[in-house]
């Protein structure tokens, strides 16, 4: 079994990612799960074409603890047999809603969810890691391997380097390593080659990029990804391809991050800051 | 310098030989010989720090001084512990703060209340559990002229706004519900807990108590916990001197006292480190003198008598020499009995609060020398008022660890230690003759007339008990 975590800046498309791309990996025969790390409760939503209903954290609310809970009704099945749990937790602005990832997490794994003929686990992970409770996932025993999905955008780039520094910092206690980064194109000018040379910079690589198609959104807003609702569709490849490519994956790096001068250097050099700066 | 306090020094220098280079470095800063004239210049401690790692500091936080020592006594208000169980279930009146009542009923001093957060709290926030409880507890005692909301240590990680339930909440009841923003991880010790209890009196329920009439004689006494019946004995001498106390704060008080302590003439303190702040507060703000005073012992009480009624009029100044004279023959015999049995027996105190400096006039009139002393807590402040009531040469320690107890302990071998219940047991097995003084060992009260026969009585039965003649020491 093999436990991936993909982290991201919010509203990259990590979900959106995640779930082509186990959709992905469902079709190729392996058996699958999602674990949604963000009290918004929506990593699953394109597998179960629903907004799960019941989370974790707000069973255990209503029952009084986790110990009342049984793990069947937190696990459901969604597309192509993929197990889908949801941790939950608060709206913004109360309580911790990285405890409840770790409440939620330690309750999947002491209930048996992850079986062992389990082939992925796929923690989707809420926006940038914050506090403890989001890095719960890459902590020991937890997901070895991390992949960050990013795009050509100054801030995207900035928490991909961001989130390297977490994965260096467990990478010595809890043995994580970095897989790659994803690119979710946002047709930026030279966002191959900058997203390459920013993987470089990590110690990684470009492990696929995804180009921007508006067949995702259509997907959507059916409830579904791009290769259950129209598997002939070329982005659907896409997603088959990056799912083929993490199946593939054998280069695990302890990431390198770099400093703001560094990155803003990056950006330099592919003329995009100094594009700006001429523009003014 | 003189010779004795470069003994004193010379000690000093041996205990801490043992300490790695950095720790010693810091720890020198926190001990010092004493030198009441205070021209030796390197004669001062370091106060109010960070305690240092490892070093088994007896200290408490700051919800321990917020809802242990200030808000805790109050005897109409309940106190929830706002959190997990264990820091209100492990600080269940363990300061034997009495008070006068119906328990459960009027008053609630001896009950524990807890929100006793569970995961969903810390996942969800607590605050629909606060809120839920401050109804519950209004159901249950319609009497209650106040809640106080302690808030533990997850509460202020987790960002709950308790500001706002008190709010709505206060408004709905028609009574105070003041939140304590005490968490346990903020200040070096329980002292900051003190300030922080001392600024919430001072913005729910200062100045809101209702009061028929005033008299020129009317005085609050502020920082006596009535530990032991202690406030009772105290106030018994200022009543006795002619004057209304109109507010005891906080030990036996109520929610209404609190609120018209503004209403005074002047503020009486004996427990200067846990409420000076208010005092200073109730000076600038409503123009209320405040004066600190020693009721520990017949030379100290009689000395504070005269000092308190030097505020006031002839007619208090005559009361407080007929108090004198009418008690005096009974502290004279109670210093005839005991002082043969203690005359010249060494102390050793390590404490909080006021008495590690305020105690020492009540061992002097048994005839007891106070030779070394220190303070979990104090500040500066408190180490200036200390300096001028020890002997020359006499240990000052700050933050004492347990390892330097000891060995002070070995080397100016004390026949009495007076500290807390962490060091009680370790002092048995050494075979030193100890006193729990941050309860008076389950004894009391010492404060006042009434309190000194008990004090020495204790004190006899302490250094004079043949049980420490059993003990089979180490060589």
């Amino acid at each position: 079994m093999r436990q991936i975590a993909v982290y991201g800046k919010g509203g990259i498309g990590k979900s959106t990612t995640t779930q082509n791309t186990v959709a992905g990996l469902s079709q190729a025969g392996y058996k699958c799960m999602i674990v949604g790390c963000d009290p918004k409760a929506d990593a699953t939503r394109l597998i179960l074409h629903a907004k799960a209903q019941t989370t974790v954290m707000d069973l255990a609310r209503e029952r009084g603890t986790v110990e009342d809970l049984e793990v069947d009704e937190v696990l459901l099945t969604g597309f192509n047999g993929i197990r889908c749990a949801e941790s939950g937790g608060p709206e913004p602005g109360v309580g911790c809603a990285g405890r409840g990832v770790i409440t939620a997490i330690n309750f999947l794994e002491e209930n048996g969810a992850y079986d062992a003929d389990t082939d992925f686990v796929f923690y989707d992970v809420l926006g940038d890691v914050v506090c403890g409770g989001f890095a719960m996932p890459m902590r020991e025993g937890k997901a070895k391997e991390i992949y960050i999905v990013t795009s050509g955008e100054m801030m995207a780039m900035y928490a991909a380097n961001n989130i390297s520094r977490g994965i260096l910092k467990y990478a010595h206690s809890g043995g994580v390593r970095l897989g790659g980064l994803i690119c979710n194109s946002r047709k930026t000018d030279k966002e191959y080659e900058l997203i390459s040379e920013l993987a470089k910079k990590l110690g990684t690589q470009l492990i696929h990029f995804v180009p921007r198609d508006n067949q995702v959104q259509r997907a959507e807003l059916r409830r579904m990804t791009v290769i259950e609702y129209s598997p002939e569709h070329p982005q659907a490849e896409e997603y088959r391809m990056l799912a083929k490519k993490i199946a593939d994956n054998r280069d695990l790096v302890i990431p390198t991050p770099i400093s703001m001068d560094e990155l803003e250097q990056l950006l330099m050099d592919f003329g995009i800051m100094e594009g700006e700066e001429a523009a003014a | 310098m003189s010779t004795t306090i470069k003994d004193t020094q010379k000690m000093i220098a041996e205990v801490l030989d043992a300490y790695p280079e950095k720790t010693k470095k810091e720890r020198a800063r926190h001990l010092t010989a004493n030198d009441p004239t205070g021209q030796c210049g390197s004669c001062k401690v370091k106060a109010n720090t960070k305690s240092r790692p490892g070093v088994m500091t007896v200290r408490g936080c700051a919800y321990a001084g917020a809802k242990g020592v200030v808000w805790g006594p109050v005897k109409d208000q309940i106190t929830i512990s706002h959190g997990p169980v264990g820091c209100g279930q492990y600080s269940w009146w363990s300061r034997r703060n009495y008070y006068n009542g119906q328990t459960g009923v009027d008053t609630f001093g001896t009950m524990h209340i807890t929100t006793d957060f569970q995961e969903r709290d810390i996942v969800y926030g607590g605050d629909k559990g606060l809120d839920a409880a401050l109804h519950e507890l209004k159901e249950l005692f319609p009497l209650a002229k106040g809640i106080g909301i302690l808030s533990e240590c997850p509460v202020g990680l987790i960002g709950d706004d308790i500001e706002a339930v008190s709010k709505r909440v206060a408004k709905e009841f028609g009574i105070p519900i003041v939140p304590v923003r005490c968490e346990g991880f903020r200040g070096v010790s329980q002292s900051l807990g003190h300030h922080i209890a001392n600024d919430t009196i001072r913005d729910y329920v200062l100045g809101k108590g209702k009061l028929e009439k005033t008299t020129p004689y009317d005085v609050a006494l502020i920082g006596d916990y009535n530990i032991g019946g202690d406030a009772w004995a105290s106030r018994k001498i200022l009543e006795e001197m002619g004057l209304r106390v109109i507010a005891q704060w906080t030990g036996d008080a109520s929610v209404n006292e609190l609120g018209i302590a503004t209403k005074a003439k002047l503020n009486l303190i004996h427990c200067y480190r846990s409420m000076n702040y208010i005092c200073r507060h109730m000076e600038e703000e409503y123009g209320i003198p405040w004066d600190e005073f020693n009721f520990f012992g017949p030379t100290k009480i009689y000395a504070s008598i005269r000092k308190i009624a030097s505020h006031f009029d002839d007619r208090i100044r005559e009361n407080a020499e007929k108090v004198i004279e009418k008690y005096k023959p009974v502290m004279d015999a109670v210093v005839e009995r005991f002082r043969p049995r203690l005359e010249g027996k060494k102390v050793m105190l390590y404490v909080g609060g006021l008495r590690p400096r305020h105690t020492i006039g009540a061992y002097e009139d048994l005839g007891m020398e106070v030779i070394a002393s220190g303070y979990e807590f104090g500040h500066n402040d408190d180490y200036h008022r200390t300096y001028p009531v020890m002997k020359e040469g006499a240990v000052i320690m700050d933050d004492a660890t347990l390892y330097e107890l000891e060995e002070f302990t070995r080397r100016m071998k004390p026949d009495m230690v007076g500290s807390g219940i962490k060091e009680k047991y370790s002092y048995h097995k050494m075979g030193v003759p100890f006193r729990q003084m941050h309860s008076w060992d389950y004894s009391g009260p010492y404060h006042g007339f009434d309190g000194f026969p008990v004090f020495a009585r204790d004190m006899d039965m302490t250094v004079n008990n043949p049980a420490w003649n059993l003990i089979r020491r180490k060589k």
